[in-house]
């Protein structure tokens, strides 16, 4: 099955009912997208699908052939990091980091549609992520900062 | 030898701390581990400053119980008191023997020498030698000497300054660093059947249903169940082929989820006494008395635990996100009868951790199962429903207060008794292994029921059980539960967050018969001053001043001095209770006395109000009496990005003071606020956590008022 991950063409030998996050992390060794629940629930393993936030676990690999997946690992423009991302450091906003991937990756979506969203609308878009270090605020606030400073 | 740090004194031999490398870089080895509390960033900070090298020339290893100090778990709010003093002396001495060697090479007295960068010059600046260049002439093989004096306070030039988290480039980029990243050569994929239920028993199962294709072999001993395979999904296949096949039977062991108290009262317990002065009672005009209490909570991982495990003849490797890998090593040598000597328990950071959770058990597993595969390593994942229903859960607790006040409106009686199970079991508890699968074997360590720290550590129990405020007759007694009916141990702050809330909780309710303001009440009663100061600090900085409701909005006090000997915090809450009951904001104000990293410790106390208001207002462990019925993140919710409060932390700065740990100052204070800012909102007291609509409907129902 053929789809591409992170710009690149990967024909892909498993079974179309195994989630994407499998692949990604089994088959093709990204394991940057977090196992957190497998369940769609925690937010841990969300990724881009044609550049919608979608949670890899409860993908199945059927629904992207043919599409665009991007993982945390693909964000970055080489050594420049997604705005998001240099926000997350610039605002440490992190503890143990687990959900952070996921994290990102749902807020380049947002910021995508959105360059420039408030708290609210930013709270609003990453609630279906989980985090229990408590760094929301943290995170919002990052979000607010990659919006306002890549004008 | 006196004088040096404890860790230093258990762990003297020098190169078992650090190295230096012929290019100047330092290898910094500790005992205590990342949880994401910033551990080895602040440590990085302490140890470039008594070194005088570059942050960035510092490499922090992960702790080993081969080639690293033991410290003991990292635990208790302890890290930076303890490793930070301990990597303090270490450095100070290194840099001493450093100091020696330039001076030996260059002629000249050590006094006349400077160190800058990792470059010993003399004054002048004329002759100079690095610390790569001296390494071969420093022997680190060695023992400490006397203690050397550190650098005071003000020569210190990262100490006080919030230096970037070293491990955070890699996890906003998704470069490998977790445990369940891990990929060793060679590497397998285990999973466990685990029991449906804490009593259940594994009665026959067809070892036929695991086999599959990719599955390497399939382990049944007693109850425990698993599976060895190639890949991990085909483990995960397997896996669920064996669930389906087990047959189990199962007991009904758990007690009423609604009467927690009963069960915790109902005995038998070891007595823990904590406080006796005075007569309880004498000169009591007002007498007010209550129960609180809060269930049973999980730590409830971002991760479902992991770990990782080779065998070589008898020898055994073990890698594990466990916050004590010595203790690990003790537990899985107590389990199998193997000398530590042959016993490796390596450290890889996982996801954040707030206690004793499943760390300890995965890795066990991942030992059992790798018995099967010689050589080849095996890695294991729990799923989420394990992690949320067999990791030990914070023991729920019930608190008795009757309180008294005179004729003057003071608190003059406080008699409190604690009900609860213990709060530590960790690997190689009380001589047993203490590890999940070891008491499923067919030759059972039956898990024995959790203890507490002693009292010189803090207690567990009865943690903060002692009001810290002036009242002259006291009577406080914990009751530990002998026989427990489920599996518990340390989780972030112990019995504090239970006994703080009940302590402020009791604290306003008793300010409201006297017709005091909360602030004022407590103020009257304290005589500590870095506690009056958190407290001012945080009503200034909230606008407190006499408010305690608007509307449909209310605040609410709270604040201890976390262990008696930790450090103060005081919060105000503000809570909304309008259409939804909300958090909207925190404000803390802390004192840890020296800090280390600001930054690192507004994001401990953040993090600690976002967490203990998550506990507080919306966690519940569910079970029937059979089964643990919240195994996922519906059935057990925590706050969420819309419901997370706003905290404004402030920061009171003691530099001449000793450091103390930020991790846990936050958790019982919040708890306390938030009670009492419900209360004022809504004239109704809820003393039975979480405080969620429901229970505060029940409490109306009942006609408690505040």
């Amino acid at each position: 099955m053929e789809l591409t991950v992170n710009g690149t063409s990967r024909d892909v030998d498993a079974h179309p009912d195994t989630p994407l996050l499998d692949v990604l992390r089994g088959d093709l060794g990204l394991t940057g997208s977090r196992f957190g629940c497998g369940l769609g629930q925690c937010g841990a393993c969300f990724v881009l699908v044609d550049g919608r936030a979608v949670p890899a676990c409860d993908t199945p690999l059927w629904s992207v052939e043919g599409r665009s997946v991007t993982t945390v690992e693909g964000l970055a423009d080489g050594d420049r990091l997604h705005p998001v991302q240099q926000a997350v450091l610039d605002e440490q906003a992190a503890q143990c980091g687990f959900c952070v991937s996921g994290i990102v990756v749902s807020a380049a979506a947002l910021l995508a549609e959105n360059p420039q969203p408030d708290e609210a609308t930013v709270a609003a878009a990453l609630d279906r992520h989980l985090c229990r270090c408590g760094i929301q605020h943290r995170m919002i606030a990052a979000v607010v900062r990659a919006g306002r400073e890549s004008r | 030898m006196t004088g040096l740090p404890k860790d230093v004194l258990a762990n003297p031999r020098l190169s078992a701390w650090l190295s230096v490398g012929a290019d100047g870089t330092v290898a910094l080895r500790i005992g205590k581990v990342e949880l994401g509390q910033g551990i080895l960033t602040a440590l990085v900070q302490i140890a470039a400053d008594e070194l005088d090298v570059d942050p960035a020339a510092i490499t922090m290893l992960a702790a080993h119980t081969g080639l690293g100090p033991d410290e003991g778990p990292t635990a208790g709010s302890m890290s930076v008191a303890d490793a930070g003093a301990a990597v303090r002396q270490v450095c100070a001495q290194v840099r001493r023997l450093f100091l020696d060697a330039a001076s030996a090479a260059l002629e000249v007295d050590p006094a006349d020498l400077r160190v800058d960068d990792g470059r010993i010059s003399t004054v002048d600046g004329a002759r100079s030698l690095t610390y790569g260049e001296l390494a071969a002439a420093v022997d680190l093989d060695r023992d400490a000497g006397p203690p050397v004096e550190t650098k005071p306070y003000d020569q210190l030039r990262l100490t006080g300054t919030s230096l970037p988290r070293i491990d955070l480039p890699d996890k906003v980029t998704g470069v490998p660093r977790f445990l369940s990243d891990l990929a060793l050569p060679g590497q397998l994929w285990g999973r466990v059947v685990r029991p449906p239920s804490p009593g259940a028993a594994l009665v026959a199962v067809d070892a036929a249903a695991g086999q599959a294709p990719g599955v390497v072999a399939v382990v049944r001993d007693g109850s425990f169940l698993g599976v060895v395979a190639e890949t991990e999904r085909a483990a995960d296949l397997a896996v669920a082929g064996l669930r389906a096949a087990a047959e189990w039977r199962e007991e009904a062991t758990l007690p009423d989820e609604d009467d927690l108290a009963g069960y915790l009262r109902a005995g038998p317990h070891d007595d823990l006494p904590v406080d006796e002065a005075g007569t309880p009672g004498s000169g009591v005009v007002t007498s007010l008395t209550a129960t609180y209490s809060r269930p049973f909570l999980a730590h409830a991982s971002m991760s479902p635990s992991c770990g990782a495990a080779r065998w070589d003849g008898d020898r055994l490797h073990v890698w594990s996100s466990s916050q004590s890998v010595f203790g690990l090593r003790t537990g899985i040598c107590l389990a199998l009868g193997l000398e530590p000597g042959g016993v490796v328990v390596e450290h890889v950071e996982g996801a954040g951790s707030y206690g004793h959770n499943a760390a300890d058990d995965a890795a066990f597993d991942a030992v059992l199962l790798a018995r099967s595969v010689p050589g080849r390593p095996v890695h294991v994942r729990w799923s989420r429903q394990d992690e949320l229903s067999w990791a030990p859960f914070g023991s729920a607790q019930a608190v008795d207060v009757t309180a008294g006040l005179d004729s003057a409106g003071r608190i003059v009686s406080w008699e409190a008794d604690v009900w609860s199970q213990g709060h530590t079991s960790r690997p190689g508890f009380r001589g047993t292994p203490a590890l999940l699968a070891a008491a499923h074997l067919a030759e059972p360590h039956p898990l024995a029921a959790p203890g507490d720290p002693p009292p010189e550590r803090g207690a567990g129990s009865t943690r903060n059980a002692r009001p810290g405020y002036a009242i002259a007759a006291r009577r406080i007694t914990g009751h530990r539960l002998r026989e427990v009916a489920l599996r518990s141990s340390s989780l972030r702050t112990l019995g504090a967050h239970a006994n703080v809330f009940a302590i402020e909780s009791m604290v306003d309710e008793l300010a409201q018969a006297a017709g005091a303001d909360p602030l004022e009440f407590r103020l009257a009663h304290l005589d500590d001053e870095r506690g009056r100061a958190v407290l001012l600090a945080a009503a200034e900085r909230a606008g407190w001043s006499g408010r305690a409701s608007d509307g449909d909005v209310g605040w609410g006090l709270g604040y201890a001095r976390y262990k008696d000997k930790g450090a103060w915090c005081a919060v105000v809450a503000e809570v909304e209770t309008g259409t939804e009951l909300r958090v909207r904001r925190l404000t803390l104000a802390v004192d840890v006395g020296r800090v280390v990293s600001p930054d690192g410790v507004r994001n401990q106390i953040e993090g600690g109000a976002v967490q203990s208001a998550s506990w507080t207002m919306a966690e519940r462990v569910r079970f029937d009496h059979t089964r643990i019925t919240s195994t996922d993140w519906e059935s057990y919710p925590i706050l969420r990005f819309r419901q997370a409060p706003r905290v404004d932390v402030v920061l009171l700065d003691r530099p001449e003071e000793p450091s103390l740990g930020a991790g846990e100052a936050a958790q019982g204070p919040t708890a306390g606020a938030l009670g009492n800012a419900v209360a004022a909102a809504l004239g109704i007291r809820v003393r039975d956590l979480p405080i969620t609509a429901e229970r505060v409907v029940s409490a109306i129902q009942s006609g408690d008022s505040p």
